[in-house]
């Protein structure tokens, strides 16, 4: 008896099977390269994209503090120095996580990183920064000191003028505890999943594009050409194809921008400097 | 011909008109070298820097948060008075209302209804019984102490309030002397003794560990000594040194100079301006504000006019620029903020 290859196993599923079609569907929708790419549009070249990695980084650093004071408990940094600086560690990575939250929500909002089929990215952005705020809060509830003693105090007002008071009770600590190193971490870290994989499946938000007439303008030869694209998915695969014969700034398309297709594959390959030598959109029509 | 676009509905989006704040034309242009394990690890290395230094710099805050028992040795009229508000039912949290008590009235409202009330009494609080006689009733060989509680539980629901109003004006202008409360004589009945005993208790400690809720030797929930604690001048006095009152924005305030809950600001603010700042109805007010605010921010996709923002300000362009450059030196110019209005 012949034991399958490991490729069968990888590729082929068994038919009826839920796990065979959940890891067709997987496969599908995040192929490797998707997933774990090693490369992006040319457009995605600014210090504006770090502040999402930096807030993933800034969770990690949450999470990991938070682990170690776990260990020992809640009691442990009120007595301890290195419990102290472990808090520290833990108060400050939240510092950084709202901050670089905050920035990567602002240049997402500037961008409008809604547009083209990513508006749930953006909602699971949004919820992701909401429920921080919640997990946040409970953190503060949870110190054990003046101050969450004052926060408790007050904010139970503004929560049981919500009618969440009855069953959200700020001033039990026992509760506040399990939500701040249990639920709410546990759905801040699925919500950002969520978000990460929005944001492999749609891919980063291309730049306003400039109108024909605009570029005309600017003195931009057309040397765009297109693809059967606009009868393909919306979601296209983030690869090329580059033509390796395309016209040139010096030999204009006949049409500029609007041709049938006549890119072919070619090899990836670096943004030329200056004028682009390859296509970039598929230009809208002007307004007029 | 159509271009190439992304719009919202992959069975209408050819016949529906290009919106640049909706649809994208989407990228057919080259790709660069790229490592996204390699940002995401090298980020953590860098907020890992960022974080050890300033623990290491400015530490983190922990003040001793204020006790039944600090608080009545630190302010021993104040709990007293406080602990007669509790007895006779004029405190804070003896007329809160739902989720504490059922008291007529009380209870936010958002226009025409009360949430608050909706949701009930699911934590309820008898501050006479939780706060005062209940723990009274903990302490050992005090037959004076046994005697008085006996003779106030026994008398008439008239006789007790004429006892909680004598005292109440001589509680009003009592003080502390040797370690014992001072009061006038009066026709308060067991009251002093009961009010004696509860601040004795206190200052000893004794009243914290009564208070919790639990009757469990492992107790969690604390609401009943801090809503007691909170219905006292102690501790906003405390909050108020600290800067951490709510005309304080304190709420998004930390004890010490540390930046605390900054991400709270519009919260906050909407406690600072009228008719909220004033209103008896100000937490729900602010709350519904701040949710629809909420459903705003994450529905602003949907929302002709508010998604065309970012395009009208163009900071896109900063951005974008070097993209923008590499189209052609003359690109920006062509497009100013708001202009790029393809349409099919």
């Amino acid at each position: 008896m012949s034991t399958p290859s490991v490729e069968t196993f990888a590729t082929v599923a068994q038919k009826g099977t839920w796990t065979g079609k959940f890891r067709e569907k997987a496969v599908e929708a995040f192929p490797p390269d998707r997933l774990l790419p090693d490369r992006q549009p040319a457009y995605v070249s600014s210090w504006a994209y770090v502040f999402g990695a930096l807030s993933i980084g800034a969770f990690i650093v949450v999470l990991l503090s938070g682990a170690v004071l776990a260990v020992e408990g809640p009691a442990w940094w009120h007595k301890s120095n290195v419990g102290l600086f472990v808090n520290s560690l833990h108060m400050w990575s939240t510092e950084f996580f709202f901050m670089f939250m905050v920035v990567h929500l602002w240049v997402k909002f500037f961008m409008a990183a809604w547009r083209g089929r990513r508006k749930a990215t953006w909602i699971t952005g949004v919820i992701a920064f909401a429920v921080s705020i919640g997990a946040a809060f409970t953190g503060y509830l949870s110190q054990q000191n003046f101050d969450s003693e004052w926060i408790g105090t007050q904010a139970k007002d503004g929560i049981n003028s919500t009618g969440a008071g009855a069953f959200w009770n700020v001033l039990n600590f026992g509760q506040m505890l399990m939500w701040h190193i249990v639920l709410l971490p546990l759905v801040v870290a699925l919500v950002i999943g969520l978000h990460v994989l929005l944001v492999r499946r749609r891919g980063v938000v291309p730049p306003f594009a400039p109108t024909e007439a605009q570029l005309a303008k600017a003195g931009v030869s057309l040397t765009t050409t297109v693809t059967a694209a606009a009868s393909l998915p919306l979601v296209q695969e983030p690869v090329e194809p580059l033509p390796t014969e395309q016209p040139t700034p010096q030999e204009p398309a006949t049409t500029p921008g609007l041709q049938e297709p006549t890119a072919q594959p070619s090899p990836l390959q670096e943004p030329p400097p200056g004028l682009p030598q390859e296509p970039l959109w598929n230009l809208p029509e002007d307004p007029s | 011909m159509s271009a190439t676009s992304a719009s919202d509905n992959p069975r209408t989006h050819r016949s529906r008109r290009f919106r640049p704040d909706r649809d994208v034309v989407e990228w057919q242009g080259a790709y660069r070298r790229y490592d996204v394990v390699k940002e995401v690890f090298v980020s953590f290395l860098v907020v890992l820097v960022l974080v050890v230094v300033c623990a290491v710099v400015f530490s983190s805050p922990d003040e001793h948060p204020v006790t039944v028992k600090s608080w009545s040795n630190a302010a021993p009229v104040d709990f007293a008075q406080t602990a007669m508000t509790e007895l006779d039912g004029t405190s804070g949290v003896a007329t809160y209302g739902p989720p504490y008590t059922h008291t007529a009235g009380a209870g936010q409202m958002l226009g025409p209804i009360s949430i608050e009330r909706t949701a009930g009494v699911r934590i309820p609080i008898n501050t006479a019984q939780d706060f005062v006689l209940k723990p009274l009733a903990t302490l050992p060989d005090r037959p004076a102490l046994d005697v008085a509680l006996a003779e106030y539980r026994d008398a008439s629901a008239a006789q007790r309030a004429s006892w909680d109003a004598a005292y109440e004006n001589v509680v009003a202008h009592a003080t502390f002397s040797n370690g014992q409360l001072v009061v006038k004589g009066g026709p308060y009945g067991p009251v002093g003794v009961l009010i004696g005993n509860l601040e004795s208790m206190a200052r000893s400690g004794a009243l914290d560990g009564a208070l919790l809720a639990s009757p469990q030797l492992y107790a969690t929930n604390y609401a009943n000594p801090l809503l007691f604690i909170a219905d006292g001048t102690y501790l906003a006095d405390q909050a108020g040194l600290r800067h951490l009152q709510g005309d304080q924005w304190g709420m998004m305030n930390e004890t010490g100079n540390f930046p605390g809950q900054a991400w709270l600001w519009l919260y906050t603010l909407w406690y600072q301006v009228p008719p909220m700042k004033t209103s008896s109805n100000g937490d729900v007010e602010v709350w519904a504000i701040m949710m629809v605010l909420t459903v705003l921010l994450a529905l602003l996709p949907f929302i002709p006019g508010l998604r065309s923002i970012p395009r009208r300000l163009g900071v896109y362009r900063l951005i974008w620029r070097d993209h923008y450059r590499s189209l052609g030196p003359d690109i920006l110019s062509q497009m100013p903020p708001g202009r790029q209005s393809h349409r099919r």
